[in-house]
């Protein structure tokens, strides 16, 4: 059973192999592409569920599994570089869920991308997809991590401007690449600073790792600029690249765009892979965030270091941002993408009040009710010809039944709806924890907030495009373009229709697995964090929570119930074609709904900075340099004919070794002075003005 | 020495060529592309011997061959390769034949074309062999020559302003360089190169300088200095750091594309391989004094540079900025392994990745930039010379080979990991953020302006609706195919098995380290 760490390379070679293979195929072998992908992907399943079962036995007395293979990469000085694998209960878990979760959202595609002519390449670019997350997942070096956090980031930008030709995708695109790659920059210095203090990246290594505790005490004792340890300044700094790819403030802008993507990849990039990458890495480099000189933390909850406190406020604030611009989008699939965010941040929040379990449980749980409701979206839009506002929906509860129970499951479980939705365990666990983190209760208040917002909007959701009476202009010109543009069969039917069965069968499949999920981590029998801690032999069941788990969970409860309530009460009574909210808080609405303007003040300020130095430095290249280099000409000339008429005078006649230079300088200047080049004789001054530099140098050393 | 005498055989490869083509009678561009393109060819295959019988374990010169030429002044015909210099061989050897290959459309005089390109290969197979100076310096202005002709008659409309500039640039420089160097050559008596990186270890140079040229009236550290400024002009230009490039961008954008190649992947590396066999060698110490100032230079070239692409609207002009900047980044790792340090075993290695990336990059780079200027003279030559950022739209829709493969090499250039670039770039951060952080900090915003510009250029250039104007534009033709297809194999290659190339290295480099003391 340990042997799987040995093929464990196979999880990501397979799909990546499937990429390679499809890259190379022709436009019209449409079915072997797609076979291939869902081959590949379902293969990589089988050997990550081999994998997972590998680590359901706890080494007696050591804890959680942890199986490492490494190798070296390329020489580096006197030793190597080197990368490796990892097994553990977290790659475990993940890689389970990104291969099953992926499976059933390419199998997906195969119904909703049916009538694109692109097919076989948008079977490759989903490959590579999962090929660079599963590369990440079971990395056990932060730099091979990094590289395929890169190729995450560059399928996902080749996937949302797949449909290329439209300049709103090929903006989002390019938009998701660049403002995750400046999250980046943060992370790229995080990793040289950590490979220079501790002189590995491979994460465990028999002791030597970076993540180990030699390592990490060194880290936690040393100190850089304003008495920060070493430790929390590259966490910090790791963290950056959570924010960019994790969509958290002030990052998040690149997420809604994304949506320009077609649905599936949709599902992919806010369920299974790109978003939930920087909550990985926050888990995965959990041992230096929480590194401290002395525990501060109580057993079983997480340390409260700097970098974990900023984690917490970075996460909760996410949280309640995103869910009150939620509340005032209309389009279907941009309500979920502000959900999205909003997860997210209660998945950084419950890592840093909770420690990795509390978190990762919750990105699961997550990933699987935001797959089901972006492909019961994709499914919505499907069957209702690409129209994408909840407005002109409505009704579709007769229409779709299959869809709309899906989509019920997964709305249930985002919005917390107790006991049988995962969402609501997973939930509840990030406000537990958050309510007994003691250095402040502010990130519980807003975690409640946000869970009302969640149940307000979701219900708003629900009720325009499954309830709402079926609006009147069911033939919008915005859906006839949407039609053309998707090659969408013209005229064979104008009133929405349920979808083919390769579609809905991920659905069930997936709503099923979103209540099976709530099975795992309750607090009558936490398997989840006994498995990831390694404590499978100690479970038992029975209630082992404190008093603060049952107040929490009543509050979590009432506050599903008020966020519901006050939303079907708004919308079921409001009148058809209005907001409700947008009634009664006119200005406030519209504000939300132009996502509080953050991409139009970064419009106005990073991007025209941006654009104001790039002129500015062209025109000091064309001017400024230039105009040095003119000067310096002229200067040079001066010298020249200076020396000239002093050599000709006869002043200096004495012919000494030293003139030589002086004369060959002078004679090739007055030459050049003699030809045609005249303006390029400003090139001899650039000499001597770096002279004159120097010698002012010299003179101050 | 009795073996063959393989270095001086790869250097007269293309001098034969060259005559081959100037003597031969025949007409038209074909036969004439044919025979620089075999030339070239089997000059890549001897590199291919020279590569194969190296040893990547030893960081000692290499197919030593060494004669008397001039005893009097101590010119010494000197040629020897280390793990240096046979990257750059490689290098040189790879990019002709592939620039030869992309060349076309060459209507006048094309057989001179085609010899001046195989002159120039010899410059460069001379340039990155030769270790004494005085035929150092033959062969580097050698290089010079054949690039101002091939600029001054096959380039674009402004071509004798850019040829003139590029050449009174680039000269200027070397005359610098060369009137220090005979002062050095006055201080110790001798231009070998390796000897004269001994003689500064030894303090001999300092000695030198004191004793044979105190006549000039200054201190031997001052004189130093002077001569550092000198030599180190002629290798600033060349690179470029700023603000010695501003005849970079006219000559590129001038250039024809294939020469651009050449120029960018291979001349702009005869630069900071003198930063790296000359100037840090034999002035370590100036060197280090102005180390500060010097750093300051780097990171403005890798932002400013950066920036200034992002303002362009030409194609060429653009990947002409990008090149400074990536060449800054050259810079920025070797000034870091300069830095001075504690001597322990920690920063030796900082000092070696940040050279393993310096070197790694000045590869990749070679061939990842020259495959962008391929790609962009063949825009050019279906685009009827147009090669506006916003000439085109769209296009990946009619030529999605091109596209595609244009996109990888894009990718290649703004360093995603998985391709070469990547982990050049990560070596020098390595070295760098530790030894210098603030100014490896700052040109991490070169990286970020990288992607920006780059995938600015995908965007206008091939997403969007498609331009009426191109309907019919052609994809990759078949021969097209097979020119590209290897050089972006050999970009996943690299990025994926980075030892293919570090194994020549990093014994060179560890010694390098050692002797460049702390």
């Amino acid at each position: 059973m340990k042997g799987i760490i040995n093929s464990l390379w196979l999880i990501p070679a397979l799909p990546l192999l499937a990429a390679g293979i499809i890259a190379l195929m022709k436009r019209p072998q449409r079915k072997p592409a797609a076979a291939l992908a869902i081959g590949s992907m379902a293969l990589a399943f089988l050997v990550s569920c081999v994998a997972f079962v590998a680590t359901l036995q706890p080494e007696a007395g050591k804890g959680a599994v942890q199986l490492t293979h490494n190798f070296a990469w390329f020489d580096l000085g006197g030793s190597a570089l080197r990368l490796g694998w990892l097994l553990d209960p977290l790659t475990a878990g993940m890689l389970v869920m990104v291969t099953f979760v992926g499976s059933l959202i390419f199998i997906f595609s195969v119904g909703y991308m049916d009538h694109d002519e692109n097919l076989t390449r948008f079977f490759g670019f989903l490959a590579l997809f999962a090929a660079a997350m599963l590369g990440l997942l079971i990395a056990n070096n932060l730099l091979f991590l990094f590289m395929c956090w890169e190729l995450v980031g560059v399928a996902s930008y080749l996937l949302i401007g797949f449909w290329f030709h439209k300049p709103s995708a090929a903006a989002a695109a390019k938009k998701a690449f660049i403002t995750t790659r400046i999250g980046d920059l943060g992370f790229f210095l995080g990793i040289v600073w950590l490979y220079h203090e501790t002189g590995t990246l491979l994460f465990y290594d028999n002791g030597a790792g970076c993540l180990e505790q030699g390592a990490l005490t060194k880290l936690v004792t040393q100190t850089t600029v304003g008495g920060m340890a070493v430790s929390t300044a590259i966490s910090l700094l790791l963290f950056c690249g959570a924010v960019g790819k994790s969509g958290q403030l002030p990052l998040h802008v690149w997420l809604p765009d994304a949506m320009e993507g077609p649905t599936p990849v949709s599902a992919l990039i806010h369920a299974a892979t790109m978003v939930a990458a920087g909550v990985f890495l926050v888990a995965r480099v959990f041992p230096l965030m929480g590194a401290a000189t002395a525990d501060l933390g109580l057993e079983g909850h997480s340390p409260h270091t700097t970098a974990l406190t900023v984690v917490t406020w970075v996460g909760a604030c996410t949280a309640v941002f995103a869910a009150l611009i939620a509340v005032a989008q209309n389009d279907i699939k941009r309500i979920l993408a502000f959900s999205t965010v909003s997860q997210l941040g209660y998945m950084m929040l419950g890592l840093g009040v909770g420690g990795p379990a509390v978190g990762m449980f919750h990105l699961l749980t997550h990933a699987f009710f935001k797959a089901l409701l972006f492909l019961g979206a994709g499914s919505v839009i499907h069957g209702s010809h690409h129209e994408q506002d909840i407005r002109r929906m409505g009704g579709l509860r007769k229409l779709m039944p299959i869809t709309f129970a899906a989509y019920a499951v997964g709305m249930m479980a985002l919005a917390g709806f107790p006991l049988v939705f995962s969402g609501f365990w997973s939930k509840d666990e990030v406000l537990h924890a958050a309510m007994i983190w003691s250095p402040s209760k502010l990130p519980f208040l807003l975690g409640l907030f946000g869970a009302v917002l969640t149940a307000f909007y979701m219900t708003r959701q629900m009720w325009f495009v499954f309830f709402a009476p079926r609006a009147e202009s069911a033939s919008s010109p915005g859906r006839a373009a949407h039609s053309a543009s998707h090659h969408e069969p013209q005229g064979a039917s104008s009133s929405p229709h349920e979808s083919p069965r390769v579609m809905t069968l991920p659905l069930v499949i997936l709503a099923v697995a979103t209540v099976l999920l709530s099975l795992f981590a309750t607090p009558v029998w936490p398997w989840f964090h006994a498995y990831l801690g390694g404590q499978l032999d100690h479970l038992q069941v029975g209630w082992s929570a404190d008093s603060a788990a049952g107040l929490t969970m009543l509050l979590s409860v009432l506050a599903v119930a008020l966020g519901v309530s006050a939303s079907w009460r708004l919308y079921s009574r409001g009148k058809a074609g209005t907001d409700a909210v947008e009634r009664l808080f006119p200005r406030l609405f519209r504000a939300l709904q132009g996502r509080l303007y953050v991409d139009e003040f970064y419009a106005a300020t990073v991007f025209r900075l941006n654009a104001a130095v790039a002129v500015l430095s062209d025109w000091a290249d064309r001017f400024v340099w230039s105009s040095v280099v003119e000067l310096a000409a002229w200067l040079a000339k001066g010298l020249a004919w200076l020396s000239r008429t002093l050599d000709e005078s006869g002043i200096n006649s004495g012919f000494d070794a030293g003139c030589v230079e002086t004369r060959g300088a002078g004679g090739f200047a007055s030459r050049l002075q003699n030809g045609q080049t005249q303006r390029y004789l400003r090139i001899l001054g650039a000499g001597v003005v770096v002279l004159v530099v120097a010698i002012v140098w010299m003179g101050n050393n | 020495m009795t073996t063959l005498p393989i270095i001086t055989l790869l250097t007269l490869t293309p001098i034969l060529g060259a005559l081959v083509l100037a003597l031969g009678g025949h007409r038209g561009e074909r036969p004439a592309r044919n025979i620089a393109l075999g030339f070239g060819l089997l000059a890549l295959l001897e590199t291919w011997l020279l590569v194969a019988g190296f040893d990547g374990k030893s960081a000692a010169l290499q197919f030593v061959e060494r004669h008397a030429w001039i005893p009097s002044l101590g010119v010494e015909y000197f040629v020897a390769v280390d793990g240096l210099s046979i990257l750059l061989v490689l290098l040189s050897a790879l990019l002709v034949p592939f620039a030869v290959a992309v060349s076309g459309g060459i209507g006048d005089r094309p057989r001179t074309f085609y010899a001046l390109m195989l002159l120039l290969q010899a410059g460069l197979f001379g340039t990155f062999t030769a270790l004494n100076f005085f035929h150092w310096f033959i062969f580097w202005e050698l290089s010079l020559v054949p690039a101002y002709f091939l600029i001054k008659l096959w380039g674009g409309p402004a071509r004798r302003t850019a040829a003139t500039q590029f050449f009174i640039y680039t000269f200027v420089g070397s005359v610098a360089m060369l009137l220090a160097m005979q002062a050095v050559f006055l201080a110790t008596g001798t231009f070998d190169l390796p000897k004269l990186a001994e003689l500064a270890r030894s303090g001999e140079l300092a000695r030198g300088l004191e004793t044979k040229l105190h006549w000039t009236g200054l201190s031997a550290s001052a004189l130093g200095t002077v001569l550092f400024v000198g030599v180190f002009l002629g290798f600033a230009v060349k690179v470029p750091l700023m603000p010695f490039h501003t005849w970079l961008p006219a000559t590129y954008a001038e250039a024809p594309s294939s020469v651009t190649m050449l120029l960018t992947g291979a001349m702009s590396k005869m630069g900071v391989y003198g930063f790296l066999r000359i100037l840090a060698p034999i002035f370590p110490g100036q060197l280090r004094d102005l180390l500060g100032p010097l750093m300051a230079l780097a990171v403005l070239t890798i932002v400013a540079s950066a920036f200034a692409a992002f303002a362009q609207k030409d194609l060429k002009r653009m990947l002409a900025y990008s090149s400074i900047n990536h060449l800054g980044l050259c810079l920025l790792g070797l000034f870091a392994a300069m830095q001075p340090t504690a001597n322990t075993a920690g920063w030796q290695t900082e000092k070696v990745a940040a050279l393993n990336g310096v070197l790694l990059q000045m590869f990749n780079h070679g061939l990842t930039a020259a495959a962008l200027f391929g790609f962009v003279a063949l825009l050019e030559r279906r685009a009827g010379g147009l090669r506006g950022l916003d000439d085109f739209g769209g296009l990946r829709k009619v030529a999605p080979v091109f596209a595609g493969l244009m996109g990888i090499s894009l990718f290649a250039s703004l360093g995603l990991p998985g391709l070469n670039g990547f982990i050049g770039e990560f070596l020098i951060f390595k070295g760098a953020f530790p030894l210098a952080p603030y100014a490896a900090a700052l040109s991490t915003l070169g990286l970020l302006l990288t992607a920006i510009f780059l995938l600015t250029l995908i965007q206008r250039v091939f997403a969007g609706p498609l331009n009426e104007r191109w309907k019919t534009f052609p994809d990759l033709t078949r021969g097209e195919l097979l020119v590209f297809a290897p050089a972006v194999a050999l970009m996943f290659l690299l990025g994926v098995a980075p030892q293919l190339v570090v194994r020549l290295i990093n014994p060179t480099v560890i010694e390098a380290v050692n002797r460049l003391g702390n």
